[in-house]
């Protein structure tokens, strides 16, 4: 075999057309235009995973995830090690309302999803301004890039920068009462922070725990090209947003009730409010704002909306606030 | 109060209070009141429901009687697709008669009639349809249920799977209107509303704010039209909510 193999070598070196080194050169060819492929292709699918959270995650979700089944997923095991939480392309849909279960316990995840779409009735208590969880939380606390309940859930116990310590879920839930809803946090057991409780861990079965699944929270925008400026934020502002939060920010209300929520002032969320952070509210706007075209604003047209929100005066921070 | 800007933790000291104290009386109200007493000289008399309503029953030159159309009492045409009139917000019933007269709306219909009214009468129609009963649930005709399924849920919560928010986010509780950009779209019959989101898609109406409407329309599916038509007939039959 090796013989009849040098033969053949031997025998090409003479003729004129072919010449043997010609293999290796072809085999260092494609291994060059193999290279220039894979290199570029590998950075992108990098990056693409890097910016998970900002890509929207009803693009990354197969339409074929079943609700609140064990999700697929899809973890590079080269991806470098984090701090914190990983981020997970994770293919979770939350189930729809209609499979609430019955009994006790669905009976609690209902009045959660009732004082979720509309707090102002069903946690009137523990309510000091005009909106609704909804608001902020879009499609009944479900919606990816709208701070989903069932993203959320599966995250705590965590330590918070905010008030410097570990928190349960529940004094997460409280959070929200004292400062985007204005209001005062319900008692710790009581019926309507399990009723949340029970609506968010209803929505989350079936997510992995501890893990950042894309869509949580609000966006990671991109910086944008100038800093957000107040003035440029108006003028998109009364362009985009005036016809229904209105041109003084007040919202619109029908019946004494705000069909679409008043975004500073007094029966808007207080100083406190995560909100009042540009950066959330811009990532939060760039997705979802105006309703229903959401993705259609610039980068920048969002940051400079989210400035001119929070240029204007609103409730105070309760924990820094003086009677 | 102080300004707050994008960092929530700050106290505010005194230098950054803000100059403007939007929850105390400003000083303006003198201004406020001669600007509105000016407005008031200068525009036209206010619109009239009493001329709207003899335009209903009569028409004008040129205009053939609304009822004819639209219902003795502005309840619309089931069979042939009128709409519903009755307390649909004023300022919304004004626009769509103001941009069939320039054609930014087409209805070979409606058009013509728009013409032949003056800015004066379209005024006072639109004041007098906004000022009937509007659709209510507690109101409406007990019906056997309607295909409700899909419909309802578009209209109660929507599809944001794909993008679309619910019809009800912004039409209002019900579906009863949000003064005064958004129409109400419950009791509108449904061949009516059809033909809209079909028009939206086709491109053969355009005169809604921001586009808002058709970016809706463009993702929905002729059997999600005709459910959530179906189910917007009469809402109060469908179970309202599911």
């Amino acid at each position: 075999m090796s013989n009849g193999l040098r033969n053949w070598l031997q025998s090409q070196k003479h003729t004129r057309g072919f010449h043997p080194s010609w293999i290796l050169l072809v085999v260092a060819a494609t291994l060059v235009v193999a290279g220039l492929v894979w290199i570029p292709a590998s950075l992108v699918a990098k990056t693409e995973y890097d910016r998970l959270p900002a890509s929207g995650a009803a693009a990354a979700r197969p339409p074929a995830a079943q609700p609140g089944n064990i999700p697929a997923v899809n973890e590079r095991p080269g991806a470098p090690a984090r701090q914190g939480p990983r981020t997970l392309r994770v293919a979770f849909s939350p189930p729809q309302a209609d499979a609430i279960p019955g009994g006790e316990f669905g009976a609690a995840v209902r009045l959660g999803r009732n004082i979720f779409n509309d707090t102002q009735t069903y946690a009137r208590a523990y309510v000091g301004n005009g909106l609704n969880c909804v608001n902020c939380h879009l499609d009944e606390g479900r919606k990816a890039d709208s701070a989903p309940l069932w993203a959320a859930f599966g995250m705590f116990p965590a330590y918070r920068e905010k008030n410097h310590k570990v928190n349960s879920y529940e004094e997460r839930l409280s959070g929200c009462f004292r400062f985007s809803m204005n209001g005062k946090a319900p008692p710790p057991g009581s019926k309507e922070l399990m009723a949340l409780m029970s609506y968010s861990y209803w929505m989350a079965q079936g997510a992995p725990i501890g893990v950042e699944l894309a869509g949580r929270g609000y966006p990671k925008l991109k910086e944008p090209p100038q800093p957000p400026d107040a003035q440029r934020g108006k003028i998109v502002y009364e362009a985009q947003c005036a016809l229904c939060h209105g041109a003084d920010g007040q919202g619109t209300r029908v019946g004494g009730r705000y069909a679409f929520p008043p975004l500073w002032g007094k029966d808007s969320f207080n100083a406190g409010a995560g909100m009042t952070r540009i950066r959330n509210a811009a990532g939060f706007i760039h997705a979802n704002m105006p309703l229903g075209k959401g993705g259609t604003l610039s980068v920048q047209q969002a940051w400079d909306i989210a400035r001119y929100m929070n240029s204007h005066a609103r409730p105070p921070d309760p924990r820094t606030a003086r009677s | 109060m102080c300004l707050q800007a994008d960092d929530m933790s700050t106290n505010c000291p005194p230098s950054r209070r803000a100059p403007v104290r939007p929850f105390q009386g400003g000083g303006r109200s003198a201004w406020r009141v001669l600007i509105a007493a000016a407005l008031l000289l200068s525009a036209p008399a206010r619109a009239d429901p009493r001329a709207g309503a003899a335009l209903a029953r009569q028409g004008a030159t040129g205009a053939p009687a609304c009822m004819a159309c639209h219902g003795a009492r502005g309840e619309g045409q089931a069979a042939a697709g009128f709409p519903r009139l009755a307390g649909q917000p004023q300022a919304y019933l004004l626009k769509q008669l103001e941009d069939f007269a320039s054609g930014q709306r087409k209805s070979p219909q409606m058009e013509p009639i728009a013409r032949a009214l003056g800015t004066r009468q379209r005024r006072d129609a639109a004041e007098y349809y906004a000022s009937l009963p509007a659709w209510s649930a507690e109101a409406a005709p007990a019906a056997p249920p309607s295909p409700a399924g899909l419909g309802a849920r578009l209209a109660t919560r929507g599809n944001w799977d794909k993008g679309l928010p619910a019809c009800f986010a912004c039409h209002g509780r019900d579906g009863t209107g949000i003064t005064p950009h958004f129409p109400a779209l419950s009791g509108q019959p449904s061949a009516y509303t059809r033909a809209q989101l079909k028009a939206w898609q086709a491109g053969t109406r355009g005169n809604d704010p921001q586009g808002l409407m058709k970016s809706v329309a463009d993702r929905m599916t002729d059997a999600e039209v005709d459910a959530v038509s179906l189910y917007l007939e009469n809402p109060a039959s469908g179970g309202r909510r599911p």
